[in-house]
């Protein structure tokens, strides 16, 4: 009897470690991060071989909204180089295990800094605590949840990339409305200046200088 | 025979959990200065939690590389609102998480920065971050745990909160469409009136100009 209860400890700790497994090549960061103008900033994550991985990035706003991104691996291989892009998204399978480098650069710009967003996806998403110790087939309920929650999965991941649409628009139209404000400021004191100064200067020709 | 079994299980669980957590927080990291301070911008509708884990780890120059865990540093962080107002304020230690949720619905800042008291860049630190906003942010095992849900009972707990989080994101979109809007009227507005002033003074202007120059060529006895 003890050893049957032996047994199914060790089968509960063979689950738990290889949930623990299953959690070590599995994560997912979105960023928003500022660039500043000639300035380069890398993130890097420890992915183990096999996984599945994603790199996405989106430029949200700053100058012509294009970048340079480099994705490296561990053995200093260029995965992905992409030149003055707007958007890209990147997937690839580790070969090896290591630290990859995702890095972007801003280094061709000379005044306007840029706001980059960026998602990092290693591995697929992790399960739910209690799904993976099913080792029998799912029921038609479990199943349709699943693939209703991939599909909302999906809803938000659209989401995300129309706020970033939106904002881009909205920064831009912004943007344009302070510096409507401005130049109309300054031209109508250009005008004001330039009319009294002609007055001043046409006035200065027709007055005898005193010697 | 249950009694036997069940505490060691609890402790095997906590252990695993743990020791998971902290991998969780092994995940994306970068590397700044001690004085620099970076930001990370989080658009988020309202009545939204964030949460973010992070590590700190000093650069060691005489190995190298990083140390795996340097007390004596803390993290200072810093959340903003979209109104510029100071959410939170602390400093953390080396290691450690922090959460919020936010009131208005807007672009809230995450600022990071060691609480160093030198003023120009000392060493290298390395840090780990991993923020996750909304339904991410909701530890399913520990509801789990709590509720004692079943794993079917669960799944539909973690699509309610899906469900939710998109319908408040296409509510702020329609908050953003707003403000969007408004800009590119008062855009208009702003152009149409610039331009009827600056019409109007151009010929105030011209016409002052034409009767002062009159009134002097007549002093000058040239007319």
């Amino acid at each position: 009897m003890s050893r049957v209860i032996n047994l199914n400890h060790n089968m509960y700790l063979v689950y738990l470690l290889w949930y623990f497994n299953l959690m070590l090549s599995v994560s997912a960061v979105e960023l928003t991060f500022e660039l500043p103008d000639n300035a380069k900033q890398c993130f890097y994550e420890e992915v183990t071989e096999g996984t599945l991985s994603t790199v996405e990035f989106q430029v949200v706003t700053g100058g012509q909204y294009d970048v340079d991104m480099s994705l490296e691996s561990p053995k200093k291989e260029i995965l992905y180089k992409g030149i003055k892009k707007q958007f890209d998204s990147f997937t690839w399978t580790a070969a090896q295990t290591g630290v990859y480098t995702v890095c972007f650069s801003n280094e061709f710009s000379t005044f306007s800094h840029k706001l980059v967003y960026m998602d990092f996806q290693v591995g697929d998403e992790k399960p739910l605590p209690g799904i993976e110790e099913h080792l029998s087939a799912m029921t038609k309920m479990e199943s349709s949840c699943s693939h209703v929650h991939e599909n909302l999965n999906t809803v938000i991941d659209y989401q995300t990339h129309h706020r970033l649409r939106e904002a881009q628009g909205r920064k831009f139209a912004e943007d344009l409305n302070t510096r409507v404000m401005f130049w109309s400021i300054g031209e109508t004191l250009a005008i004001l200046c330039i009319a009294v100064g002609q007055i001043i200067i046409l006035k200065n020709f027709f007055t005898e200088k005193k010697t | 025979m249950k009694s036997n079994i069940l505490p060691s299980l609890y402790t095997t669980i906590f252990l695993v959990s743990m020791s998971c957590l902290l991998y969780i927080v092994d995940g994306l990291y970068f590397h700044i200065t001690e004085t620099e301070r970076k930001c990370f911008i989080e658009e988020i509708p309202d009545e939204t939690m964030v949460v973010g884990n992070y590590k700190c780890q000093f650069y060691d120059p005489k190995t190298g590389g990083f140390m795996p865990s340097s007390p004596g540093i803390g993290m200072h962080v810093e959340v903003r609102d979209p109104d510029d107002k100071v959410m939170l304020s602390k400093v953390y230690s080396t290691e450690g998480h922090f959460t919020f949720t936010s009131h208005i619905p807007g672009e809230h800042v995450i600022c990071l920065y060691s609480n160093t008291t030198k003023w120009f860049s000392g060493s290298q630190l390395r840090v780990h971050l991993d923020i996750q906003v909304g339904e991410h942010a909701v530890d399913y095992g520990n509801v789990a745990q709590k509720e004692k849900l079943t794993e079917l009972q669960l799944r539909v707990r973690q699509l309610l909160d899906q469900a939710e989080q998109i319908t408040k994101e296409q509510n702020y979109q329609r908050y953003r469409e707003e403000r969007f809007r408004g800009t590119s009227e008062s855009t208009n507005q702003r152009v149409l009136w610039w331009s009827i002033t600056q019409t109007f003074i151009l010929l105030v202007m011209g016409f002052w100009q034409m009767k002062h120059l009159k009134s002097f060529f007549e002093a000058k006895k040239l007319v």
